[in-house]
């Protein structure tokens, strides 16, 4: 494999640096995987914590070192993307003249070293978490490896440079994630969320794959340098096929390498697999919703931002998706009554702000990554809080929590001030980053996503405070009392946690210290990174940087912030009235809920839709007849020929009957013929 | 001894261990498990060195030639009156299948070690079978390799009426008059070959330089083509093998699917395509059609079997399509993706079959609705199983997808509507692949444990060997796709180049 390492203007050192980042999750996982974990799942847990630790060191250092090289370098934009390393993985042609070969290197650009630092540092502190959550659950053992082969699939997919080496680990962090959210496979509902979750984005990833062929052949190459180029899409950009049936093999590329992101960050009608995947523990809810997993789509969307920039309609698509799912998942996520339910709908409406973002246009795609980079410490600090809850009342369901704020107060100070974050109220972190998604929305001029992303902050206030109130607020089990009334047909049932067992409510030190330090980060990093991101997160490629700072300058209306913060805290005062202290919820007449609540508690019904699909035209139209037809067509020919041959045989033996007469009468027959036909002469 | 007596030692070697087990005395169960498993291991070794051997040193093609070169080459004449030559040798291709075949039989006596009764017989055919399949994928001359792939047909019959299940007379006998329709079809073919040389000659590499005439190439192609793909899996010809492969006892499923039926897709590319390419070009767009509709065809009768071995045998039907696909495409990321293909399925079927052994003898079922929760009473097996059905399903870092990315990117650079249809679709067939995998995986290791899960107990130590090993095939071709490809290629090539002459 080692062949052609190209080093950046890093040197020696960064190489090792990369090696290591790697490397070291790679070996927590064989290590715990292979031995320790079965050996001693205590000993296992804090061997994981510690690698992370070492991966989260090193990913500081590349960090810091790549912030020297941007200030070193400000105007020279394609200095800041460098690939440390890279080895040939296949080569699809003859020897080294062939263009298209699939790559393993590791490519440092804005994103990906923002992305290897957001990664580490949370998977860091959610091994650390998990020391205390696993504790007293038997299969700990299984359970860190798995987290850490999660952390080095999704490690590897970001700094790939190299389409194939994406899709690579983006299938890894795919299994690992479907391993970990059927991590209780003894659950049944676990099970079947493992594998929904899996066979969806396996949908959505076959798609990608047939996109990434498409764009990979015709551009003439995998790696991003050139698929990224502005060559690679006037490459493409041409229309084959004949008669009704033509394609742009740009717009049907990208779509296709799109689909695999839509269906990864689960965008509606990809969306059904999130919430279910509240089956796995709750680290790895808290893994899956902030750094791994869900945020791939974005991130593959921004990684080929410039191609898909050149492909309108792709990302028109973007736009839409993104900004239905913002809103969408939004309005749910006001009715559910599932702690963990209620955050995940919060993270699919948060995805659709960075997509729809995303395609806006070169302005906003700063301010996407900046959204991400803010969603994933407060909204790992949300599910890591939502963990001590569930594990201090033993239930997943609001209505059993209330009044945990005398319980576990510094949980409820972190929670504060992430909920506050998400909201988007200043100065905590997710203020800043999604007023910048709403400048670019409204600078780029795409006034229907950019209301979509207004409405969203107005909805995500309502439903976090909501959720706060009802868990922190009232007194234990208050909510209780409604439980029959307005969510009667939810889905969100919450389910005892198959890990709680009967101890006292308790703030455990390895719980809570990951808490409180991503209190810090959700409070303040917006403020602190802003200029950051602004000034040196730009779409790879040539050409677009100019076109991101355009966009930049003329951007931001001066009473944006103001109505967004307006909106924010009219969400959050609505939600006081109804679920404020000592309050159950909107009274409704008769006290029945109108269609339109039971529509959004059952999630539009999606879930039932699929499920129609999936047994009813899959199984029953489609793999049943396809069974029948073997069994009875296919099949049945051969039992056809050899009954026929068999009744030949039949046929024939009957003439073998021994009797000398009727072998006399047949000769004499057969001499008649041959006279008679044949002018045989007698 | 020279490298070519050894080669030829591979099938000499199963051979003169049948003849020795038959000596031994009746009742004997142990001693001849010992025997068998003591011939295997070394011929396992010596394939090994060969390949080393291989890998080390071995002729190169120029470019540009269209014939194949062969290490450890040896010709001498058997039947010189009709020039019926015992001409033996391997290319990349033929080496890596005699390690694939080596590494199964191997694995496949060491997952019989349960058997009790007739074990002398049982061993006895499987030595014969084996050495068939190791003769055949030597040979050069077509006539040799008739032979070798006849002396495999009577075993199978014997093994899957013998020691199977279920309905195994009839499996078996309709295995054999499929396969012997195939035969009819390869004799027709090499006869064809045979006496339209104008040379007389049964040797592959001569008759490569022969441009046969079109109308006879038109009609011995697909007759050629055919008797392999009935072999090989070919969709519609493949309804022999689901019956054959369930009702077949372990190791031989085992074998069948994962060795004996690449001597089809093997014969197909080595004979029928290299032999008459302009028979070849014009017909390939047909078996184009019959791959893609296999690969498809395969997957979702697949979602609807409630029995493993049958779940695992429409996988092959499935996975088969895809090295006809990869043929069918005529370039060399296609033809690399075929045998690519061929060995990764070689391995993970061995492996899915193995497992399904093993499986059944603990809980005396094979249906998936009848087990449940066996994850946690026997986690080696359950891993195991994950990861061959994984691979299976072609995720990244195993063998699968290293071969459908090679396949899948061959179609969509031959540049026909047809072919890049037909890789679409084989693409999202992948995604009904995922469906039957996970319904089998999570249907019987996860869950709550029921009554089939009770009393069963994880691997033991010579249960584990062949399954680590078969694994390992499959991580290390999965991740180290790389210098295997670039050796395939070169064996790829002269046949390739002699496509396009």
């Amino acid at each position: 494999m080692g062949d052609s390492t190209v080093i950046g203007p890093l040197g020696e050192n960064m190489g090792l640096i990369g090696y290591g980042i790697l490397a070291f999750p790679l070996l927590s996982f064989l290590i715990n995987g292979l031995w320790l974990g079965r050996k001693s799942p205590r000993a296992s847990a804090w061997t994981a914590a510690a690698l992370m630790g070492l991966t989260l060191a090193l990913a500081v250092l590349l960090a810091n070192a790549y912030r020297g090289i941007v200030l070193a370098n400000p105007g020279a934009f394609p200095a800041r993307a460098a690939l440390l390393w890279e080895h040939t993985w296949m080569s699809f042609g003859l020897g080294t003249d062939s263009v298209l070969a699939a790559k393993a290197g590791f490519l440092l650009d804005p994103i990906s070293v923002m992305m290897v630092f957001v990664i580490s540092c949370i998977s860091f502190l959610v091994h650390v978490y998990s020391i205390g959550y696993m504790h007293d659950d038997k299969s700990a053992g299984r359970f860190f490896p798995l987290l850490s082969f999660f952390t080095f699939a999704m490690l590897g997919m970001v700094v790939s440079g190299n389409l194939i080496q994406t899709f690579f680990f983006w299938e890894l962090v795919g299994v690992a994630s479907y391993l970990l959210i059927g991590f209780w496979y003894a659950k049944p509902s676990a099970v079947a969320a493992s594998k929904k979750a899996f066979i969806l984005t396996r949908l959505a990833d076959a798609f990608f794959l047939i996109g990434m062929l498409v764009v990979g052949i015709s551009a003439g190459g995998f790696g991003f340098d050139r698929l990224n180029s502005p060559e690679a899409a006037a490459a493409l950009n041409h229309t084959v096929g004949a008669g009704f049936l033509t394609f742009n093999l740009l717009t049907v590329g990208t779509l296709g390498i799109y689909m695999g992101a839509w269906g990864k960050s689960a965008m509606f009608p990809f969306h059904v697999w999130l919430p279910d995947a509240m089956e796995g523990p709750t680290p790895v809810s808290s893994l899956i919703h902030s750094a791994t997993m869900v945020v791939a789509g974005v991130f593959l969307t921004a990684r080929l931002f410039p191609l898909f920039s050149a492909a309108a309609h792709t990302l028109r698509v973007v736009e839409c998706t993104g900004a239905f799912t913002a809103v969408f998942a939004a309005a749910i996520a006001c009715t559910q009554t599932d702690l963990k339910r209620i955050l995940a709908f919060s993270t699919l409406s948060q995805l659709g702000l960075m997509m729809f973002a995303l395609g806006t246009g070169a302005g906003a795609y700063p301010a996407s990554m900046f959204h991400i980079f803010t969603h994933a410490f407060f909204k790992c600090l949300l599910f890591l809080s939502a963990g001590v809850v569930i594990h201090a009342i033993h239930s997943n369901d609001v209505r059993d929590a209330g009044g945990m704020r005398k319980a576990l107060p510094r949980t409820y100070w972190a929670t504060l001030i992430a909920v506050l974050a998400i909201s988007g109220i200043w100065p905590f972190s997710g203020f800043f980053s999604k007023e910048e998604i709403l400048h670019a929305a409204f600078a780029s001029g795409h006034y229907g996503a950019f209301l979509a992303g207004l409405c969203t902050s107005g909805l995500t206030a309502f439903y976090m405070s909501r959720y706060f109130f009802l868990v922190f607020h009232g007194t234990r089990g208050f909510h209780g009392a409604y439980a029959g009334s307005a969510a009667a047909g939810a889905a969100g049932h919450g389910g005892k946690d198959p890990d709680a067992h009967a101890h006292p409510v308790r703030e455990g030190l390895l719980m809570t210290l990951p808490i409180l330090i991503l209190a810090v980060p959700s409070a303040l990093i917006g403020y602190f990174s802003k200029g950051f991101f602004m000034r040196a997160v730009l779409p790879s490629g040539s050409g677009t940087a100019e076109a991101g700072g355009e966009a930049l300058a003329h951007g931001g209306a001066a009473w944006l912030p103001a109505v967004a913060t307006v909106l924010a805290l009219t969400g959050v005062a609505v939600s006081w009235y109804w679920y404020g202290m000592k309050k159950n919820g909107p009274a409704f007449p008769n006290g029945k809920a109108p269609a339109w609540y039971r529509i959004l508690s059952n999630k539009f019904y999606i879930d039932e839709l699929y499920l129609f699909l999936a047994k009813r035209v899959g199984a029953r139209l489609v793999a049943a007849p396809a069974a029948w037809v073997e069994r009875r067509i296919v099949n049945g020919a051969f039992d056809w020929v050899t009954g026929a041959i068999k009744r030949m045989a039949f046929v024939q033996s009957l003439a073998q009957s021994g009797q000398v007469q009727l072998y006399i009468a047949v000769a004499l027959l057969g001499l008649y013929l041959l006279s008679r036909f044949a002018g045989l002469a007698f | 001894m020279s490298p070519s007596l050894l080669l030829t030692l591979t099938w000499v070697l199963p051979l003169v261990s049948a003849g020795i087990l038959m000596a031994f005395p009746a009742g004997s169960n142990q001693a001849v498990k010992r025997f068998a498993l003591a011939a295997n291991a070394a011929n396992l070794v010596l394939i090994t060195w060969l390949s080393v051997a291989f890998l080390q040193d071995h002729p190169h093609a120029p470019p540009g030639s269209t014939e194949s070169v062969l290490a450890f080459a040896a010709d001498y004449a058997w039947f010189p009156a009709w020039h019926i030559h015992y001409h033996v040798g391997v290319d990349a291709i033929s080496m890596s299948m005699m390690f694939l075949a080596g590494v199964v039989v191997f694995c496949g006596t060491l997952a019989s070690w349960g058997i009790g009764e007739r074990s002398k017989e049982f061993f006895v055919l499987l030595q014969i079978l084996a050495a068939g399949v190791f003769g055949s994928f030597i040979s050069f001359d077509l006539f040799a390799f008739f032979v070798f792939n006849e002396l495999t047909l009577i075993p199978t019959y014997l093994l899957i009426g013998m020691f199977g299940s279920g309905r195994k007379e009839f499996a078996a006998m309709k295995l054999n008059l499929m396969l012997m329709g195939g035969s009819a079809l390869i004799l027709l073919g090499i006869l064809g070959l045979y006496f339209e040389s104008g040379i007389r000659s049964f040797d592959i590499v001569e008759l490569s330089r022969i441009h046969f005439d079109k109308g006879f190439q038109m009609w011995a192609f697909p007759a050629l083509f055919l008797g392999f793909g009935i072999l090989g899996n070919l969709f519609p010809f493949h309804i022999w093998s689901p019956d054959g492969h369930a009702s077949a006892p372990t190791a031989i499923s085992m074998f069948l699917a994962g060795v004996h039926m690449k001597l089809g897709s093997y014969g197909c590319l080595r004979i029928a395509m290299y032999l008459l390419p302009e028979g070849c070009r014009p017909w390939m767009d047909v078996f184009m059609v019959l791959a893609a509709g296999g690969v498809v065809w395969g997957a979702f009768v697949a979602v609807k079997q409630k029995d493993l071995k049958y779940m695992n045998a429409y996988s092959s039907v499935s996975h088969c399509g895809l090295v006809f696909l990869g043929l069918a495409f005529l370039n060399l990321v296609g033809l690399r993706g075929a045998v690519m293909q061929m060995l990764a399925h070689g391995f993970i079927t061995a492996a899915v079959f193995c497992l399904i052994g093993m499986i059944y003898g603990r809980t005396h079922t094979r249906l998936i609705p009848e087990m449940s929760g066996l994850m946690a009473r026997m986690p080696f097996l359950a891993v195991s199983f994950i990861i061959a059905g994984f691979a299976a399903l072609g995720l990244p870092g195993l063998a699968g997808f290293a071969a459908e990315l090679n396949i899948f990117l061959g179609g969509f650079t031959a540049g026909s509507p047809l072919a890049t249809v037909c890789s679409a679709l084989a693409v999202l067939s992948i995604v009904v692949t995922a469906i039957y995998v996970l319904r089998a995986a999570n249907g019987i290791l996860h869950g709550p444990p029921n009554a089939a899960a009770a009393g069963v107990s994880d691997a033991t130590l010579i249960e584990k060997i062949p399954l680590v090993i078969l694994l390992a095939c499959i991580i290390a071709l999965g991740i180290f796709p790389g210098p295997i490809v670039a050796l395939l290629d070169e064996a790829l090539l002269p046949i390739l180049n002699n496509l396009n002459r």
